[in-house]
């Protein structure tokens, strides 16, 4: 009995393959197994080959494997994309009436899909309820998950939809219960206690999202723009009950400025976006810099130049987010590594963008907005927004009010227009205390230093601390930023007792040299693991620090690294 | 309150003689008739001559980017409903570089007044075309003279959509401070493009050259007639009419 299997559904664009998955993360979890998910999907609406993958165990998990050991077919095309990534012993279930096949290979087995949602159901659209029921049934799971999990994703749909798909899970539920290679896939019983204390599931974008509610957004703008988009689609669906602004603007241009006048105004604001998006919003950031204005900028990298690939993913935006934007100020860069420490830095974004007035940007990307995991002892009140402007009580007692007062740290209070009595001056050009412009020597050498040394002092005392696992006596360390943290757990866990670690990043910039020095400086081996084809990690960590690592295993095919791959890669260097 | 109310301490960096000192006067007193204090107006710009206008006026500022004024107000506007937003801008900073913000805030229809200094021509920068300049003129890039169609504006906002579209003219700081107070009473996105002589680099364009043509729409103009608005909006030539075009 495997503590483990990967399922793999995979169809055509728009024959709801993502439906499927949502309903199967629903089951796994409610019935308190631990899941990853993540979905493959081709830039188009219909047609093409998309696939949802879910990786169950009765143990943690946080990246997808090589070989799914249960590929569901939707349609005939998937066949032979697919047939070759199966693993060994695994089964590939195909419709044989429907994708008319003479005969099946060793490995094939059929499930008369189709049929069945006609005989069941009366609509060939059913197939994907019978497919999720047969999962269920081969991997052992109690139907009663599968009811509720349907219940949930059609609830609000009518009731004989509802029963439609109850009936039809059902009917591939038996399918599963009787098929011959069940003792492939049983998976035994998850732990009772763990799955009491399952939270949910959540994605990055839903973390995002829910940390950006939590922070007290109240101003959102973005123009839609693949992977970033789905932020935009959960906040304006709890707009009006958190009381949010939610505005889509014609460019990105436009939506950077815009949060940068609502946080001038008073609201906490947000703009999210894609590389191709972010290179728009440049010279906005350089605005939130000179005008010290917060503003938070989600950054959800895709693979580029240009275009690239919409649905794909990349980690290759590292240097351009770090320096995007022209002249010199201060901005913090976050790059979290998992849902949760999305959720968390969102909302430490907001702070920090409030107490040091700069932009502050989470640097994501399309894999990890996409991925779905259950989350345990996740506590969404461990964080809370923390406000630093003057507040409508204070205001009453301001006079003679400078916008850009010169103060030890390079902070000047930051009052709201029409809450203080005086007036107050913002400006993009080289400013006064008081705000008006001006190009005096020495006031544009004190205001430079505000807004970069006096504020980059203070940041440089909130960094957020990498994190670094078996590292102590490590003959090899791991290192990567953003999204790989679930690869760089699960590699160390396998590699434990070969003397593998790893230290991971969770905030780029400022670059927490310090700790990178505390932590690398006698390692006998880094090797770092990125998105890009330039390791530009490991580029930026010589930059700053003066260590180089030894080798740099680097993806830049549009795809997620999978678990399997890399350790194939590091073994050999141990 | 009074003018000196609105006294900023800050000093004017215009060309003497520059068209803006009307436009600014004709502001101050239709702030002064609108009477809510200086804490209550937000003034956003770009970067333009136009653009420093905020600066010369005791009111909050916002002095953005070039092209972006529209954006910042649109979303001070919807955080902070309780502030006035009046944006100073000029010809190439709004209907220029900023020309996308222009269409869609017509559309987004926020309570905003859009004052645009329009002198036909790029100021800051020293005299290069801008995208009202009359076809033909000739300036330093454009040595054999300006080879495309100069844009209308006052069409296009009514067009996009405008509820209410004004032209005044520099000169004439009496009318043009009743457009302006129309303007920021109209509720919705308010329009006023004001022909502005540009002492410098507008050798075409000048004092006399609008004095000579411009006409003030009488009481026989029905400005709630849409189609009688795009048709005043398209003169342009011997007789530019100015005044209220359109008003829903």
């Amino acid at each position: 009995m495997p503590h483990e299997i990967s399922v793999r559904i995979t169809g055509e664009a728009g024959q709801g393959t993502q439906t499927i998955g949502d309903a199967l993360a629903k089951i796994f979890s409610g019935a308190g197994y631990h899941l990853f998910a993540y979905q493959d999907f081709m830039s188009r609406i219909r047609g093409g080959n998309n696939y949802f993958e879910i990786r169950v165990s009765t143990k943690p998990v946080k990246s997808p494997r090589h070989r799914p050991d249960l590929i569901i077919c939707l349609d005939k095309a998937s066949v032979d994309i697919h047939k070759k990534e199966l693993a060994v012993d695994g089964l590939l279930v195909v419709d044989k009436a429907k994708f008319a096949l003479d005969q099946l290979e060793g490995f094939m087995h059929d499930v008369p899909f189709n049929e069945t949602a006609l005989r069941v159901a009366n609509d060939a659209l059913y197939s994907n309820s019978i497919a999720c029921g047969f999962i269920a049934g081969i991997a052992g799971i109690d139907f009663s998950f599968v009811t509720r999990a349907l219940q949930d994703v059609f609830g609000r749909k009518s009731d004989d939809v509802v029963t439609n798909n109850i009936n039809s899970a059902r009917a591939g539920f038996e399918l599963g219960m009787e098929n011959p290679h069940r003792e492939t896939f049983l998976l035994p019983q998850p732990d009772k206690d763990g799955a009491a204390a399952a939270s949910g599931l959540i994605d990055g974008s839903t973390a995002i999202a829910t940390g950006a509610i939590k922070a007290g957004c109240k101003f959102y703008s973005a123009y839609p723009m693949s992977p970033s988009t789905n932020i935009m689609n959960i906040i304006a669906g709890r707009a009006n009950e958190f009381n949010i602004v939610v505005e889509q603007a014609e460019d990105e241009i436009a939506a950077i400025n815009m949060a940068i006048g609502a946080s001038f105004a008073g609201s906490r604001a947000m703009a999210s976006t894609s590389g191709g998006g972010f290179c728009l919003m440049a010279e906005g950031i350089s605005l939130a810099g000179m005008t010290e204005t917060p503003v938070v900028i989600v950054d959800a990298q895709r693979p580029g130049p240009a275009t690239g690939l919409p649905t794909r993913t990349e980690q290759a935006d590292l240097d351009f987010i770090i320096s995007a934007g022209h002249g010199e100020f201060s901005r913090v860069v976050y790059a979290p590594g998992s849902a949760e420490q999305a959720y968390y830095l969102t909302v430490r974004a907001f702070n920090i963008a409030d107490k040091y007035q700069i932009p502050v940007v989470v640097l994501t990307d399309q894999y990890l907005q996409d991925s779905m995991v259950d989350v345990r002892g996740f506590d969404p009140d461990k964080v809370a927004p923390e406000y630093f402007n003057i507040s409508k009580e204070e205001s009453a007692k301001v006079s003679g009010y400078k916008r850009y007062a010169l103060t030890d740290s390079g902070v000047s209070p930051r009052a709201i227009p029409s809450w203080i009595q005086d007036v107050i001056y913002a400006d993009s050009d080289e400013h006064t205390e008081e705000g008006h412009i001006t190009e005096d020597a020495a006031t544009r050498k004190q205001m430079v230093q505000k807004r970069l040394h006096k504020k980059m002092h203070g940041l440089l005392a909130e960094i957020e601390k990498p994190t670094a696992v078996n590292i102590d006596n490590a003959e090899v360390v791991l290192l990567g930023f953003g999204s790989t943290l679930g690869i760089l757990q699960e590699v160390t866990q396998a590699l434990w007792n070969k003397k593998v670690g790893f230290v991971h990043l969770s905030q780029v910039w400022p670059f927490p040299s310090n700790d990178m020095l505390k932590l690398l400086s006698d390692a006998r081996m880094i090797i770092s693991i990125e998105n890009n084809a330039q390791g530009q990690l490991a580029k930026l960590l010589r930059r700053e620090t003066g260590i180089k690592v030894s080798k740099s295993i680097l993806k830049y095919d549009g795809r997620p690294f999978c678990l399997d791959c890399v350790i194939e890669i590091v073994k050999p260097e141990i | 309150m009074d003018t000196n109310d609105l006294k900023s301490l800050d000093s004017i960096a215009w060309c003497p003689g520059c068209g803006n000192f009307g436009i600014l006067t004709s502001l101050k007193r239709a702030l002064v008739k609108f009477g809510r204090q200086p804490k209550d107006l937000l003034l956003v710009s770009g970067i333009g001559q136009a653009a420093k206008m905020p600066h010369y006026i005791k009111a909050n500022c916002f002095n953005g980017l070039h092209g972006r004024a529209l954006p910042v107000a649109a979303g001070a506007k919807m955080a902070n409903k309780n502030l006035t937003v009046i944006v100073t801008t000029g010809d190439g900073d709004c209907y220029g570089e900023g020309g996308n913000h222009f269409i869609h805030n017509i559309r987004r229809n926020l309570d905003i007044t859009l004052i645009v200094c329009d002198n036909q021509v790029y100021g800051l920068t020293k005299g290069q075309a801008s995208p009202t300049t009359d076809k033909g003129v000739v300036t330093k890039v454009q040595p054999g003279g300006v080879a495309v169609e100069h844009l209308s504006p006052l069409a296009l906002a009514l067009a996009a959509g405008a509820g209410f579209v004004a032209r005044g003219f520099s000169q004439e700081t009496e009318h043009l401070a009743g457009l302006i107070l129309a303007g920021i009473n109209y509720k919705g996105f308010a329009l006023i493009d004001v022909l502005q002589p540009c002492v410098t680099f507008n050798k075409k364009n000048t004092y006399e050259w609008y004095s000579e043509r411009v006409y003030k729409l009488d009481k026989s103009y029905k400005p709630t007639d849409l189609s009688a608005a795009f048709q005043k909006s398209l003169e342009w030539g011997d007789r530019i009419p100015i005044g209220i075009l359109y008003s829903k």
